[in-house]
């Protein structure tokens, strides 16, 4: 770690960050079927109880053990994997997290902490979603990560598949700051998947988490996870979310802080975008780009306005295609049906859009438009 | 007591001579055949004892030994059960001996004497033409058929006391079979309506043989419209229909000339071996079974990946090679791949939005779909159903119009290439030769190389498409449009 800031951790604070990891198992077992309420009650609970509420008579003994470890050997256990510890009385852990009635008593991290200690509490957007969003989602997801780090912000995510990745790598593109929350220990990249983006966080943004370096992953430390994400940032931005997904339950912890709440709108009937649609329904920010973000966390109109990237010039046949595209029509069918030109005319045309970076095809040929805006027509 | 009968052993798609030689001597009455014989010829001598004593034949009360020669060739099948017959009859001097000596003959005995089909008929009757006999005699049945080689005489035997006849010239041989023009009904284009692309996609892939791969959720039109496809084919020509109607003729499909190109469409769980060929002897897959013709691989994602695997170098080659340790044997196979898959196991799409499939899952059905066979896929192209109001809209064109686009299309092929070559077979030397490519083309080819990740082996197959969209539009130029049109059509199943 090249920089001068020197995280600390107290032994105290570490001594609790283990015997929560010690007690890991048994509050997998305790939690049962509602891991997300159940969990944050449990982590609430002062050492002694906790103890005694998981492991009944073998509690004493999970104390004593807890009691006798030695902070040199844990934080020799920290560095041995690269990772830092800042405990709540250290001036890198965010400050953010003190409005959490159960903060975590130390944060672990890999990258420089320097980046983590510089962020000012307003300036964080959380970003989360859905694991299997569309590519709508998808594209959103990266394009918001993008605009909000080009604004200055740091973009805060889960690193789990679809959204969160997505947010992650468009927070990359752009060169600003993007934070990770991990629900395993900071050395445990989650999903494994997703190692490389791992590692390029590291070494150009930071990984968080409160569990110590080696914890797996339980179905509780995701919902613990979440609470950390809703704390630190000032606004929670779910860009696309099924009924019941795990991303509302982030948004109601954010709610709950009171940090703002934003989700971006999505196709009416359709079940991806139910929970987001219905976030909207119930008063959160409608969020179409990262100028509605500045809005409601900066002042109506405050500039630090994103650069909106524009292609090259389009002739007039293929703005019309474009617009078809634009309109929603996806299929190579559905296009021809609209254009009214001959299919290989149209095909053509669909290349060229394709190679200019207007209009993107997925998997299996069907056209979306990019966030690519055209110039003139924007 | 000896005599000597002529007959054919199937080997891949070919007919082997094969002698029956039968020897009548004293001792106890028994009946042996050797010669690597399998259960069905073993068990040829009840049939044929019940049919000679049926027959009125004197069946001779001693040491009959059958040896089919040459006696490392396997023999399967009923279809010895002439030629023993024939050949007991000759050696006990109830049939003359001249007719052994110039016919082969091949069928499989009834108990009261009747003959029935053989498989493989035509490919015998090449054999003996190329064996210098005077024909060949067959059941009825299967002489249309072998009548369609020329320079023999297909001689149709309903029964055995019909052998008399059969000596004495009474039996009139088989008239040479003109392959008769096929009126059969096929599925029509003009039922598939509201898709445009989907239309365009199906002309050029006949037009140039080049695979096809649909990908929809359920209900999209994706098997409607490649039923559609042999409606589009051109006819087969008179060579073609030989070989055609050779390989279905030893795959056990008796009767006459096969004028339709076979479009065959084997079940998802379909082997490796049974796809491709093989086995011990080995037999004919269904890629031989598509030759010339359509084979058409229906929810691609849930065939077995060792089996798309084994499809791969047939693709490449138009042939499947066997090597056993008694040599080495290719069965014909240049087919048109087409297949249609759901986008995930569900079938609504990943991208869609209605997906409820573990990302894992998808990852792996569109891992099959894109790594075996996706770099020997030419289109790719994604169905969805139209909306309503396309379906109640003026018919639109139908198979006979199209059809007549693609037959000129192949004209142009033809005489570019050869007779019955197509422009997806084209090798590198001959892309280089006829698919000549100007500036913009180039460019357009060389970025999409960058962009889009085109492959080197994509690159030629963009090219080859290319030619089949300029012959279908009439150009002896390949332009820049028709190259972008042909990336367009050129997508990889992958995430």
């Amino acid at each position: 770690m090249s920089s001068a800031l020197r995280p600390r951790a107290c032994a105290g604070c570490l001594r609790r960050a283990w015997l929560v990891a010690s007690l890991a198992g048994h509050i997998e077992n305790a939690v049962e079927d509602a891991p997300g309420r159940r969990a944050r009650e449990l982590l609430a609970l002062p050492d002694e109880e906790l103890a005694r509420a998981m492991a009944r008579s073998k509690a004493s003994s999970f104390i004593e053990r807890a009691a006798e470890r030695d902070p040199a050997r844990m934080l020799a256990a920290v560095a041995g994997s690269n990772a830092w510890a800042s405990c709540r009385h250290d001036e890198v852990y965010p400050e953010a997290l003190g409005d959490l009635g159960d903060a975590s008593a130390v944060i672990f991290g890999r990258g420089d902490p320097a980046r983590l200690a510089e962020i000012s509490r307003n300036d964080v957007v959380t970003i989360v979603g859905s694991r299997r969003p569309s590519g709508y989602g998808r594209d959103v997801a990266k394009a918001l990560g993008a605009e909000i780090a080009a604004s200055g912000f740091a973009v805060v995510s889960g690193m789990a598949m679809g959204i969160d990745s997505c947010a992650h790598e468009g927070a990359l593109g752009a060169g600003g700051l993007t934070v990770a929350v991990l629900g395993t220990g900071v050395d445990v990249p989650y999903p494994q998947r997703s190692t490389r983006l791992y590692e390029e966080i590291v070494e150009r943004g930071v990984v968080i988490g409160e569990l110590p370096p080696g914890t797996q992953a339980r179905r509780w430390t995701f919902p613990a996870r979440n609470r950390i994400m809703a704390a630190l940032g000032a606004m929670t931005v779910v860009v696309e979310a099924r009924e019941r997904s795990g991303s509302l339950i982030t948004a109601t912890m954010a709610q709950d802080l009171n940090r703002e709440v934003g989700a971006v709108p999505g196709r009416v009937g359709s079940s991806s975008a139910a929970g987001t649609n219905g976030l909207l329904h119930e008063g959160a920010h409608v969020i179409r780009g990262a100028q509605d973000v500045l809005d409601a966390l900066v002042g109506p109109g405050v500039g630090r306005a994103p650069r909106v990237l524009t292609g090259p010039t389009l002739e007039p046949d293929l703005a019309s295609v474009l617009d078809l595209v634009e309109r929603g029509a996806g299929s190579a069918d559905a296009l021809a049906r609209g254009a009214r030109m001959d299919p290989g005319s149209l095909a053509a045309a669909l290349l060229r859009l394709e190679l200019s970076g207007y209009v993107r095809s997925d998997s299996a040929g069907r056209y979306e438009r990019t966030a690519l805006a055209a110039p003139g027509v924007a | 007591m000896f005599a000597l009968a002529r007959t054919f052993a199937l080997v891949g798609v070919d007919a082997e001579p094969v002698y029956v030689e039968v020897d009548i001597g004293a001792g106890l009455p028994s009946f042996t055949i050797v010669g690597l014989p399998d259960a069905a010829v073993r068990e040829s001598r009840e049939r044929v004892r019940s049919a000679l004593k049926n027959c009125g034949f004197r069946y001779p009360d001693n040491r009959i030994t059958v040896n089919l020669a040459p006696a490392d060739v396997r023999k399967a099948g009923p279809g010895f059960d002439l030629a023993i017959a024939a050949a007991i009859l000759a050696a006990t001097g109830q049939l003359p001996k001249p007719v052994v000596d110039n016919y082969a003959m091949a069928g499989e005995l009834a108990l009261d004497g009747g003959i029935r089909p053989a498989p493989g008929a035509l490919a015998m009757a090449e054999g003996a033409s190329g064996w210098a006999l005077r024909g060949v005699a067959v059941a009825p049945q299967d002489a249309s058929q072998a009548a369609l080689v020329e320079g023999i005489d297909v001689m149709p035997v309903a029964h055995l006391t019909q052998l008399r006849e059969l000596a004495e010239g009474e039996i009139a041989p088989a008239a040479r079979s003109e392959p008769p023009a096929d009126d059969g009904e096929m599925p029509d284009l003009a039922d598939l309506r509201g898709h445009p692309v989907l239309r365009r996609c199906l002309e050029i892939a006949a037009a140039g043989a080049h695979s096809l791969l649909l990908i929809g959720p359920p209900g999209g039109g994706k098997t409607l419209a490649l039923q559609r496809l042999p409606s589009l084919l051109p006819p087969l020509s008179a060579n073609e229909v030989i070989e055609v109607t050779r390989i279905a003729g030893i795959c056990g499909q008796n009767g006459g000339p096969r004028t339709r190109r076979p479009f065959r469409a084997p079940h998802h769980t379909v082997s490796g071996r049974a796809l491709v060929g093989g086995g011990t002897p080995p037999r004919p897959g269904e890629v031989t079974r598509a030759h010339r013709g359509v084979l058409f691989l229906d929810e691609l994602g849930e065939f077995r990946r060792d089996a798309l695997e084994a499809l791969r170098i047939p693709l490449e080659d138009g042939a499947v090679t066997v090597t056993r340790t008694t040599g080495t044997l290719s069965l014909p196979c240049r087919f048109m791949l087409v297949a249609a898959s759901n986008p995930c196991p569900c079938g609504n799409g990943p991208d869609s939005g209605e997906c409820e499939c573990h990302p894992a899952a998808v990852t792996r059905y569109l891992a099959k779909l894109s790594g075996a066979l996706a770099d020997r896929i030419d289109i790719t192209l994604h169905v969805d159903p139209p909306p309503a109001e396309e379906l109640i809209e003026e018919d639109s064109e139908d198979s006979s119009t199209v059809r007549d686009r693609v037959i000129r299309a192949r004209h142009a092929q033809e005489e570019r290439l050869g007779e019955g070559r197509t422009n997806s077979e084209m090798t590198p030397s001959e892309v280089r030769r006829h698919c000549d490519l100007d500036l913009p083309s180039r460019r357009v080819l060389e970025e999409a190389h960058r962009q889009l990740g085109l492959s080197a082996r994509g690159w030629d197959r963009c090219v080859k498409l290319a030619r089949t969209i300029a012959d279908l539009a009439g150009e002896e130029r390949i332009s820049e449009q028709h190259v972008s049109d042909a990336i367009e059509k050129r997508r990889r199943p992958e995430r």
